[in-house]
């Protein structure tokens, strides 16, 4: 499958709590932020986890967020950064 | 001490205490997947010892390299599994390593928010505060306050950057190359890479620390 | 509502304990055990270990030990394989404990 996004794109994350194992945390859910590399192609987790075969595989993301954005009371300096590896179907644009 | 066994693989070392259900419950597993097929005796001291033979030498190694030989990081830093099995190291298939570099300007710090995954295939075991829910919940949320729990200040025109490693990927960090050691050699070098520092919770120690 | 095993940004974390523990002959198999099942033997997936571990009650699993939580998922899904029932295990024990 080709990759949806590529580096350099803004994007949000989907909010959601589908019943069963996911691998995208609460905390970064509705954020945007930006591509930061492709990791290529992957089972889905959530299948996986479930004795599914995780097909068909999708391109997994390290997405980076800045810290102010993702906690309001951040500490520490507003270029912090954190980055998360996500799931495309997980990714909207921004 | 649990060292008896490494004289005897095959037997539990001598309980200094009356065993606990979570040990009796092991040994009832293993047997049962042993008398079923599935596992061997052998095969469970092969795995474990496996994962002794991981450490944070082998990790300190790879960094070495990398500190001494720039070509060798851009490899490391575009496929550590290929790159660390240059040396001799073959981290396994379960998980994917992927080098992060610290600088002057980046200072990375590695998680698993999730669970505890971790660069075991390099590194071995994890460290205990790496997985407990502590470390879990708050260095995500304020890494500098962390950091400085474990001894380590940087100053805010460094970029803290927190990876929680949340899929196949499990982060190792190259510390940045202390200054004062130039000339040294790739063993001497080896010895002032900490497995903190390959976490991201510390910096390689300098040579006047040694 | 966050599930129990996501613990980014947790309020009320108090401070990171570093006191470590060498890891004990149980704990090493426990882990030898379930990563042989995830690898050579093809039985079980590091996803489903993990998510066994998320299905517990919150509870057990902030109460329990480290390699407690991967030795009840290993036996969570061997049970649901039907490779090994849990009640196989409690008669295991048992017999163990009697034959000294």
């Amino acid at each position: 499958m080709s990759a949806r996004f590529k580096a350099g794109d803004r994007v949000r994350v989907r909010v959601g709590s589908p019943p069963g194992h996911l691998r995208t945390p609460l905390y970064i859910q509705g954020k945007i932020g930006s591509v930061e590399r492709l990791h290529g192609d992957y089972r889905n987790p959530e299948s996986l986890a479930h004795g599914g075969d995780g097909l068909p595989k999708q391109q997994l993301y390290l997405v980076r967020f800045a810290q102010p954005h993702v906690w309001p009371k951040y500490p520490g300096p507003p270029r912090d950064q954190l980055l998360i590896d996500i799931y495309e179907h997980w990714l909207e644009p921004a | 001490m649990h060292d008896d066994h490494h004289d005897n693989p095959h037997a539990p070392p001598t309980p200094d205490h009356p065993m606990t259900e979570f040990e009796r419950r092991v040994d009832a597993v293993q047997a049962l997947l042993i008398e079923k097929g599935l596992i061997t005796a052998d095969e469970v001291r092969r795995a474990v010892e496996e994962m002794d033979y991981r450490s944070p030498a082998l990790g300190a190694k790879v960094i070495a390299r990398a500190w001494v030989d720039p070509a060798f990081k851009s490899r490391l830093l575009a496929n550590a599994k290929s790159a660390i099995l240059e040396l001799g190291i073959d981290v396994g298939e379960l998980a994917t390593i992927v080098a992060v570099e610290n600088t002057e300007k980046v200072h990375h710090a590695v998680v698993c928010t999730l669970c505890s995954c971790y660069p075991r295939g390099l590194l071995g075991y994890p460290p205990d505060w790496y997985k407990s829910l502590n470390y879990r919940s708050r260095v995500v949320v304020d890494p500098r306050g962390v950091l400085k729990e474990f001894g380590l200040q940087l100053p805010p025109n460094v970029e803290v950057r927190v990876l929680d490693s949340t899929a196949d990927m499990r982060y190792l960090v190259i510390p940045a190359r202390p200054a004062g050691t130039d000339g040294m050699s790739e063993e001497e070098l080896a010895g002032l890479i900490t497995r903190d520092s390959m976490i991201g919770v510390a910096q390689a120690r300098t040579p006047a620390k040694r | 509502m966050a599930r129990v095993h996501d613990r980014g940004g947790w309020q009320g974390a108090g401070p990171v304990d570093k006191s470590e523990h060498q890891l004990s002959w149980w704990e090493k198999r426990t882990d030898a055990i379930a990563t042989l099942l995830m690898t050579q033997k093809r039985v079980m997936r590091v996803d489903e270990l993990r998510r066994a571990i998320e299905s517990m009650e919150p509870a057990a699993y902030e109460g329990c030990k480290y390699y407690e939580k991967w030795l009840h998922a290993v036996e969570t899904v061997m049970a649901e394989k039907g490779i090994l029932k849990r009640e196989e295990t409690d008669r295991k024990v048992k017999e163990l404990e009697a034959g000294g």
